[in-house]
């Protein structure tokens, strides 16, 4: 396939040996670029149009643009690969460390060299042990083989927390702190790692450059979706699916073509009832919107995002109360506690829930879960409280009947027989902080 | 005779410009070899290799999942419970552990063999159910198979 990038060759070879990649040209395009100034590599990700894979979707080549000269703050430049992947339905880094390691490791070197930094540090969520240590291998044997050429590569290993994935978070917790967001300004360009211009990339970000620069940036911008959305994704396909797993095609497939042509379609003869798009703190989709293609114009325009491209889907077995409430258990959960709107709001949100699926709940009680949702939204210093808020409401307004019949019913329509049925939350590890209550 | 905690630990700070940025990797050593879990003295020997206290130490781990402020089993099984493999029936798997080990979610076997525990995500949605068992993931688990896997823990 043509259109594969980030997992080129993969299929044919074990590209974690290093012999391997460099067969398939690895590591040329690092030894090219060595010799370029820095500021054309960015001239080139700007031409593709690259944008963040870790779902914020900013164009890479003015992230790095971002970090000022060396004159300017005379301090180290730090890069951060950010590989704390944890966002729900998301498992497509995991796939490119464990199989592509190397070109992880070269793009990884050719972003230090375009903001030149001689410091590269590697957060890798703590569940990930095989992805860990096919990295460390994949380091070592590069390191072995003097491509690093000066620049240290740290592979720091996470511990179990979802907001380490936000940037401010994976500073602190590489700081060796409590991974809670940071006030921004300042932003990580000018004041991040050790109060250090920092550049953070996703794992797919930077494990695409290579390839980019072996193409050539208008060739990779030929890729995809254009302008906006060029080149391919590793989409990330789950739920009630035939055949889940990670397919990197380029962006603009629908999300009909993902299900039915690649995942197989829906197991056990059931109905279609919904997708995320994007990963659990994306907006959802109804059955009857799955011929928008996964590309970024298409899905804002039905106010949903493209994200991690994690794309979950749902049939009609699922309580969407139930699917609301385990998606908030999950963010309050990981709600690093610092700003009041998110540390209660998730818990004003699980509280609602629980009333709503229990039928103990009034009509004004969906307005109120609506309502909770609002106040969180962009009121935080990070985006996880939005990563709540956004999903519940679009289930609140997509599916109102449904969350009406729970009223009205004085309990779930399904009887017991929802797909996420007894699902169990494990909040009850979690009882350090005091839980307030919702207002009357 | 293992090298000595401070010793290890402070040839991992090296590699950092900070030494407090070694502190999650020092909790891990620690927890390795106390058993698994973070006692009052595992703190302590943090603190005093990096040069921190001990309250400061529990206040970081106390924030992270992996790090456990009260004994666990000598294996720990965590079956992941979100929504793409509830979706799958991860509630199922994790009741037939349950079963199987005659324990609840977040309590270990009175043998002190195993932990059970219901985890957020681990990264394998495409593959549910996902049941991470010493951190080494086993995909696509049924409730089926659980009788199977317990019994090769229990003799392995």
């Amino acid at each position: 396939m043509a259109d594969v990038i980030v997992l080129a060759n993969a299929d044919e070879r074990d590209l974690r040996q290093l012999a391997e990649y460099r067969a398939v040209g690895g590591y040329t395009q690092l030894e090219r670029v060595r010799s370029l100034e820095p500021a054309a590599i960015i001239d080139e990700l700007n031409t593709a149009n690259l944008r963040g894979r870790g779902g914020a979707f900013f164009p890479s080549g003015r992230k790095m643009q971002f970090i000022p000269p060396k004159e300017q703050i005379p301090k180290p430049h730090y890069v951060c690969v950010n590989a704390d992947e944890s966002e729900p339905g998301t498992f497509k880094d995991r796939e490119i460390m464990n199989r592509v390691p190397h070109r992880l490791i070269e793009g990884s070197l050719i972003a230090a060299h375009a903001i030149d930094s001689q410091h590269v540090f590697i957060y890798i969520r703590g569940e990930y042990l095989d992805a860990f240590e096919t990295l460390r291998t994949a380091l070592d044997d590069a390191r072995g083989a003097g491509l690093f050429n000066g620049v240290t590569v740290v592979l720091h290993r996470g511990a179990g927390a979802y907001i380490c994935g936000e940037e401010s978070g994976l500073l602190e917790s590489l700081e060796g702190k409590r991974g809670q967001a940071r006030s921004r300004p300042p932003f990580p360009a000018a004041s991040g790692l050790y109060a250090s211009p920092t550049l953070i990339n996703n794992v797919e970000t930077i494990a695409t450059i290579p390839k980019i620069l072996e193409l050539g940036g208008a060739e990779y911008a030929k890729i995809g979706a254009p302008p906006d959305s060029t080149g391919t994704r590793l989409f990330c396909l789950s739920g009630n699916v035939v055949k889940g797993g990670n397919y990197e095609l380029p962006m603009g497939i629908t999300i009909r073509e993902v299900i039915y042509d690649l995942g197989g379609g829906i197991p056990d003869g059931r109905a279609l009832k919904a997708v995320i798009p994007g990963g659990s703190s994306m907006p959802i989709l109804t059955a009857d919107q799955i011929d928008v293609p996964l590309e970024h114009d298409a899905l804002r325009a039905l106010d949903t995002f493209l994200g991690a491209a994690a794309v979950i889907v749902v049939d009609d077995r699922a309580c969407m109360v139930q699917l609301g409430l385990r998606v908030a258990q999950f963010y309050m959960h990981e709600s690093c506690g610092k700003c009041t709107p998110c540390r209660e709001g998730t818990r004003w949100m699980v509280q609602l829930l629980e009333a709503i699926e229990a039928g103990d709940a009034t009509h004004s009680q969906l307005d109120l879960l609506l309502d909770v949702c609002d106040r969180i939204l962009g009121k935080c210093l990070c985006p996880l409280g939005d990563a709540a808020a956004m999903p519940v409401a679009s289930y609140v307004v997509k599916f109102r009947d449904e969350f009406r019949a729970h009223v009205d019913q004085g309990g779930c329509p399904f009887g017991g027989e929802s797909s996420l049925e007894g699902l169990f939350a494990p909040v009850d590890q979690h009882t350090h902080h005091p839980v307030a209550e919702v207002p009357a | 005779m293992a090298r000595p905690l401070a010793d290890e630990v402070r040839a991992i700070a090296e590699q950092y410009p900070e030494s407090t940025s070694a502190v999650l990797p020092a909790l891990r050593i620690a927890q390795e070899r106390h058993g698994g879990w973070l006692p009052p003295e595992a703190l302590e020997e943090v603190g005093e290799a990096l040069g921190l206290t001990p309250a400061y130490c529990k206040g970081v781990a106390s924030f992270y999942d992996m790090f456990h402020l009260a004994p666990v089993g000598r294996r720990l099984v965590e079956v992941c419970t979100n929504i793409c493999c509830g979706l799958r029936g991860a509630q199922d798997v994790l009741q037939a552990f349950e079963r199987e080990l005659d324990v609840r979610p977040g309590e270990t076997t009175p043998d002190g063999a195993f932990t059970l525990r219901a985890v957020e995500c681990i990264g394998g949605c495409g593959w549910p159910t996902v049941v991470a068992i010493d951190d080494r993931h086993r995909l696509n688990v049924s409730a089926g198979d659980v009788p199977g896997i317990v019994q090769e823990l229990r003799g392995g």
